[in-house]
């Protein structure tokens, strides 16, 4: 019995004679493959020797074989940045050498920093200070006019690059002590005092506040870092107690927690991580957000 | 009741076989075993999967014993009244635990689409948390529902187009049952932590090594199967099952290769490391889409598509053609899925012009599926099943259309990492893989349950339909959302600056993410009819009537 | 005979259809896989990669074990959009002891490769205990049991041994005192803190969970996190000698 034996059969619908075999009632045609499909087959095939011959594709011994176009994907996006930033070397130059000041002031300088700044804030500082700026409990608001560390051009350049308690070693320092935690006030002291800071700002208190006790505390243990009335004191980052504008929050259970565990927001030090006109560029955007001095 | 039973059967003469002695006297081995590691484990969720495998012993060990006792002393029969005494009990439990397992693999998909629209979802436990759960729904739907009609859908057709009982008697028993609780091992270690983190390839290394000993005994019962066959030659579908059992073993070895830390612990390190881990893992999840998800069910496709639409397949030389080209072309592809990374360049080259040759011989399977059906299209409008079939194999045709596509460098580099790879996923998954899948076991389940038909067509009509919608808002939905999101990554202000953070794009997917899980929810209220009618065609009283008429079908299991 | 029927072979013989496959199956990986292992230029020579210490690796463990990668990429891939979002792209280098690789496969969340110092602490514990507290829009999970649970330090020498048998340069002492030196690494002021700088000099030491006196899961990842994407100083990396 050979293979093209003689009980083959023909399909009554297509004509076309089948393998012969049968297996549960199924049967196969002996339909040739159709032109089409062989030809875009043979297609891809030749495409692809032509591809493997212009790209890097053949692994040898020691490397691989390079392809005619010297093609690499590494290379082609350094290229790409490089003649981005040819591209912008002009205004680059221009901003890296203009001071801050002066690149507020250049209507065309500003709009490119600015938006810069709005790239570079979108992707870096956003989780923290939200996409408005506008902050969060313990992230600053950098929208309004109270600056823990100054609202001037070269204050914010400063913080930027080196950050608030950061891993810097020009990082903006000072803690807010564990007064409660280190056992230097005992909770009603920490009570006391706690009424006393929401004072500075007329919110309301309970009726036993004691707020002469309070202030008493306060002028010992308070008044080193965020001055005698309250105003804070910007060399340490202490903020103003008195202005109504809170970077942790108002009430009690907040700002208690605070002296019981201390306080030392971080930001972390951009300056390695970010190049020089990035860093100025996001100055100005920030400066720009609302309250720059 | 089978005639063998009956036929004289003397208790006095039984005797235990060779195959139940071992598998007993392992079996309470692995009792002991396990209980002792489960003393000594690091964690209390390594103890509860060692307590787990010692039940699962216990149960082996007594139903071997219960089945010896109640068996009749002789083999069961090769040949009953000159048919073949086929084997369908591991395939009547494998299709059960595949519908099983697809609804439950559907709901968790359900959820976690969910969790990714409102993130509240995720209750801020661990086990219900989006990281667990994926994995979870992937390998509940590709492992479990997948595999199970894989296996399943394999044993049927190896012994129908043999002509030939399956080989063992224990071992299809041992395949069906041993490869569940690899899934349930594999499952509950998810929700509780354990994972070795490579896509596709989670279990920990004992539920790899347990699933390596399941899948060697598969492969025998299969082998085992061919060689008893009765047909001169090996029908094509019977190809397709054995490159993805054979394939599947090798890619399983080699992407799985670890060490555990202590036999006592469920962590292990995966021997490789970086960029060679990388294409070992690709290569492996490529081609685990390629030969679980495409070769296994174009094998059903082989058995079902013909026989449903009673229609010879179209071409033999296209079968040939391209199921070698499949299988050669298949596994060079892995480097699609790490383009413009840190796997150099030459290999990156490799993979795309291979999945771009991979086309051809993808749309082969496709074209003798639907060709297939030439003289018989007008079944399509009364017989549901077959068109699920039918849209089915266009799926196919779709997702291997776009992986190609996807697979060019260019359109690469704004498709990766975004919900383009999910809508191209859940094309060939819900349609392709999803769809056939359906269709063999609407055909199936009658057939070894012996019913002369399903409970109801327009049962399966509604399946159908709402299924359908289903599939076209994931799958719209998440390219509209894949593309959005890949321009959105890489758009620029007009100064050449990013245009959008990372986190404006997040938000911009929420719309279509809500519309995905409604697709989501119609395919699982889909296959929710799909379990009741399978449920009334089993418990259909006919069928006992009709048991009578015939029994010479009726396996001895 | 025509070609067709030659096919017979391996439809009447399943030994040679099951090697056939095996045949022609083996050949991709093998083409694509072993060059990877033999070619020198396949990873880039950086000498600062340096492997994680216990308390990063147990941090990983928890990485890969709360799935993470599924949301995370760790491949920062060739390409301008990527490079300027997330810094200088991966090299295969800086994942050379990752077993396994978290290269990932989809961005639910942003690519995590350089995530390392670019936010604080206290920030890690905020955003993974509610994510929604700092990025309102945030998809991402809570995982606020991370904060709550003691690291079990217990047998991480387990963890180094192993992966120094699989190549990473752990050294005996290393893996003698990993659990030592896991909780040495999450304070300020643990008095093994010297021999840990000594045994891991490029290491970070300090209270990542931010919890006085206890080492808790959150201490791990973040100190993992933190570390992510800092082993390669690319101001004085050599990019043209690692162009391929
Ligand atoms: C990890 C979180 C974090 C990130 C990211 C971050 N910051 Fe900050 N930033 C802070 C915290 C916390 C403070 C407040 C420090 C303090 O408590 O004194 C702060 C303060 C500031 C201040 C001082 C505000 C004042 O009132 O003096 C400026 C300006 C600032 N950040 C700008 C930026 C810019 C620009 C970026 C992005 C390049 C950025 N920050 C990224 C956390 C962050
Ligand atoms: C060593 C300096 C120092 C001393 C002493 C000090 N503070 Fe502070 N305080 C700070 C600093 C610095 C911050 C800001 C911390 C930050 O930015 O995270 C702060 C923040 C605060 C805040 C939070 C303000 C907000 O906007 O949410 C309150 C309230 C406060 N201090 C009250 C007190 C009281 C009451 C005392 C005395 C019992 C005190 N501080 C003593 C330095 C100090
Ligand atoms: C459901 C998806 C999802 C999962 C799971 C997930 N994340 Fe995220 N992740 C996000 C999204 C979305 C963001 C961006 C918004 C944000 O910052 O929360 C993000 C942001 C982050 C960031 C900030 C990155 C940056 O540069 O702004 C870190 C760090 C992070 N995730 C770590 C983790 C860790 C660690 C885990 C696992 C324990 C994890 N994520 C699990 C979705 C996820
Ligand atoms: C009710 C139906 C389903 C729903 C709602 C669903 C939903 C999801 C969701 C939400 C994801 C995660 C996407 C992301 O991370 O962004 C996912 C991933 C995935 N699903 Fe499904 N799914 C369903 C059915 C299926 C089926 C039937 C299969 C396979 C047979 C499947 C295979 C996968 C795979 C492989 C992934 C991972 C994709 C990747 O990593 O790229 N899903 N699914
Ligand atoms: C010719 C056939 C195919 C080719 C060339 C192909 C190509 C691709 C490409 C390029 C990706 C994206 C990789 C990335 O950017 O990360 C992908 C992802 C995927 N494809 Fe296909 N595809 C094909 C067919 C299929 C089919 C039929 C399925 C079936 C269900 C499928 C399932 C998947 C899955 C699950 C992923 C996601 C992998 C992951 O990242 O987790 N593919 N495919
Ligand atoms: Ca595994
Ligand atoms: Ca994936
Ligand atoms: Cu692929």
């Amino acid at each position: 019995m050979t293979e093209s034996g003689a009980h083959k059969h023909v399909d009554a619908h297509s004509g076309m004679g089948t393998t012969g075999h049968e297996w549960d009632g199924i049967r196969e045609l002996n339909t040739p493959l159709p032109r089409w499909w062989l030809n875009i087959l043979y297609a891809t095939i030749v495409w692809a020797v032509f591809y493997c011959i212009a790209y890097p594709a053949i692994p040898l011994i020691q490397s691989f074989t390079p392809g005619v176009l010297g093609w690499s994907s590494r290379q082609s996006v350094n290229d790409e940045l490089a003649s981005l930033r040819a591209q912008r070397e002009p205004i680059v130059a221009a901003l890296s050498q203009a001071s801050l000041d002066e690149i507020a002031h250049n209507p065309q300088l500003r709009t490119f920093a600015m938006a810069q700044g709005k790239a570079a804030f979108a992707n870096n500082c956003a989780p923290c200070h939200g996409a408005g700026g506008g902050g969060s409990k313990g992230y600053a608001n950098l929208n309004d006019d109270d600056w823990l560390w100054g609202g001037t051009l070269e204050q914010i350049s400063a913080t930027i690059t080196h950050g608030v308690r950061a891993d810097d070693d020009l990082s903006h320092a000072g803690m807010m002590p564990a007064f409660g935690r280190e056992g230097m006030l005992d909770e009603q002291q920490i009570s006391n005092v706690a009424d006393y800071v929401r004072s500075l700002s007329h919110l309301p208190l309970p009726a036993q506040a004691n707020l002469a006790a309070g202030a008493a505390i306060f002028s010992e243990n308070c008044a080193a870092c965020h001055g005698a009335d309250g105003h804070g004191d910007m060399e340490l980052g202490a903020p103003n107690l008195a202005d109504a504008i809170w970077l942790y929050g108002s009430d009690k259970a907040t700002i208690v927690e605070g002296l019981v565990n201390g306080r030392g927001g971080v930001m972390p030090a951009w300056g390695g991580r970010l190049d020089a006109t990035t860093i100025k560029a996001l100055t100005i955007y920030v400066h720009a957000l609302g309250g720059g001095q | 009741m089978t005639f063998s039973a009956s036929a004289g059967s003397e208790p006095g003469n039984k005797t235990m076989r060779p195959g139940e002695m071992s598998l007993l006297a392992l079996s309470i081995l692995c009792i002991f075993g396990a209980l002792f590691i489960a003393g000594r484990a690091y964690t209390p969720e390594y103890a509860f999967h060692a307590y787990l495998f010692a039940a699962a012993s216990l149960f082996s060990s007594v139903a071997v014993i219960v089945r010896y006792v109640r068996r009749p002393a002789e083999v069961p029969p090769q040949m009953i009244g000159g048919k073949p005494n086929y084997n369908y009990g591991p395939i009547k439990f494998g299709s059960i635990a595949a519908i099983f397992w697809g609804i439950a693999g559907f709901a968790v998909g359900c959820m976690i689409a969910f969790e990714l629209a409102f993130p509240a979802l995720n209750l801020d436990l661990p086990w219900t948390s989006f990281g667990r759960l994926r994995p979870l729904h992937t390998s509940a739907v590709i492992f479990a529902f997948g595999g199970n009609v894989l296996i399943s859908t394999s044993f049927y057709v190896v012994q129908r187009t043999c002509r030939a009982r399956l080989a063992g008697a224990l071992s299809p028993w041992f395949v069906i049952l041993g490869y569940n609780l690899f899934i349930l091992l594999a499952g509950t270690g998810y929700l509780l932590g354990i994972t070795q983190g490579k896509e596709y390839a989670e279990p920990e290394w004992y539920a790899d090594l347990w699933l390596t000993i399941v899948w060697v005994v598969y492969l025998l019962v299969f082998l085992g199967t061919i060689f008893k066959r009765k047909e001169p030659h090996i029908y094509v579908a019977n190809w397709f099952y054995l490159a993805f059992i054979l394939t599947i073993a090798v890619l399983h070895l080699c992407n799985n290769a670890a060490i555990p830390i202590s036999i006592f612990s469920s962590k292990s390190y995966i021997v490789w490391s970086g960029v060679q881990d990388a294409m070992i893992q690709w290569w492996y999840g490529h081609n685990a889409v390629g030969f679980f998800l495409t070769a296994g069910f174009l094998a059903i496709m082989y058995y079902f598509v013909p026989k449903r639409a009673d229609r010879p397949v179209y071409s033999y030389r296209l079968s040939i053609i391209h199921f070698w080209a499949l299988i050669f072309m298949y596994i060079w592809a892995g480097p699609h899925h790490l383009h413009y990374t840190a796997l150099p360049d030459w290999a990156q080259t490799i993979g795309m012009v291979f999945s771009i040759m991979l086309w051809m011989p993808s749309w082969g399977g496709m074209i003798n599926g639907l060709m297939t059906l030439s003289g018989a299209w007008d079944k399509l409008r009364t017989d549901p099943v077959l068109r699920m079939m039918v849209v089915s194999l266009a799926f196919y045709g779709m997702s291997t259309f776009e992986g190609p596509l996807m697979s060019i460098k260019v359109v690469n580099s704004l498709s990766h990492y975004t919900d383009w790879t999910i809508g191209h996923v859940h094309s060939g998954a819900l349609g392709w893989v999803g769809y056939i899948s359906f269709g063999a076991l609407y055909c199936m389940v009658p057939w070894i349950w012996n019913r002369s038909k399903l409970y109801s067509l327009r049962l399966v009509e509604w399946h159908f339909w709402l299924s359908t919608i289903g599939i076209v808002l994931y799958i719209s939905s998440m390219w509209v959302a894949g593309i959005l999101q890949g321009l959105m990554w890489r758009a620029y202000t007009s100064l050449g600056f990013l245009e959008y953070s990372f986190i404006e794009t997040v938000d911009a997917m929420h719309p279509y993410y809500i519309i995905r899980a409604l697709g989501g929810v119609l395919y699982l209220v889909g296959a929710l009819i799909m379990a009741w009618n399978i449920y009334k065609t089993i418990a259909s009283p006919e069928a006992e009537t009709e048991l009578v008429g015939q029994p010479a079908l009726a396996a001895a299991e | 005979m025509s070609l067709w029927d030659r096919h017979a072979i391996f439809e009447k013989n399943s030994i040679v259809l099951l090697f056939g496959v095996l045949l022609v199956i083996s050949i991709g990986g093998l083409v694509e896989v072993l060059p990877l292992f033999y070619m020198k230029n396949t990873i880039e020579e950086v000498d600062s990669i340096r492997p994680y210490t216990p308390l990063e690796l147990a941090g990983r463990d928890i990485y890969v074990r709360e799935g993470c990668y599924l949301c995370h990429s760790q491949m920062i891939r060739a390409l301008r959009d990527e490079v300027e979002r997330y810094g200088h792209y991966s090299l295969a280098a800086e994942s050379m002891y990752d077993h396994p690789f978290q290269w990932g496969s989809k961005r639910n969340g942003p690519d995590l490769a350089r995530v390392g110092a670019k936010y604080s602490d206290e920030w890690h514990r905020g955003h993974l205990h509610n994510p929604r507290s700092v990025v309102p829009a945030s998809i991402m999970p809570g995982y606020p049991w991370l904060g709550n649970t003691d690291l079990d330090v217990k047998h991480l020498g387990d963890n180094l041994r192993t992966q120094q048998i699989e190549g990473v340069p752990y050294t005996s002492d290393q893996i003698e005192n990993a659990a030592i030196d896991a909780r040495a690494q999450a304070s300020e002021d643990d008095p093994a803190l010297k021999a840990f700088a000594k045994r891991y000099p490029k290491a970070v030491a300090r209270n990542y969970g931010g919890q006085p006196g206890r080492v808790t899961e959150a201490d791990a990842l973040i100190a993992y996190l933190q570390m992510l994407g800092t082993s390669v100083d690319f101001k004085i990396y050599d990019e043209k000698a690692n162009i391929r």
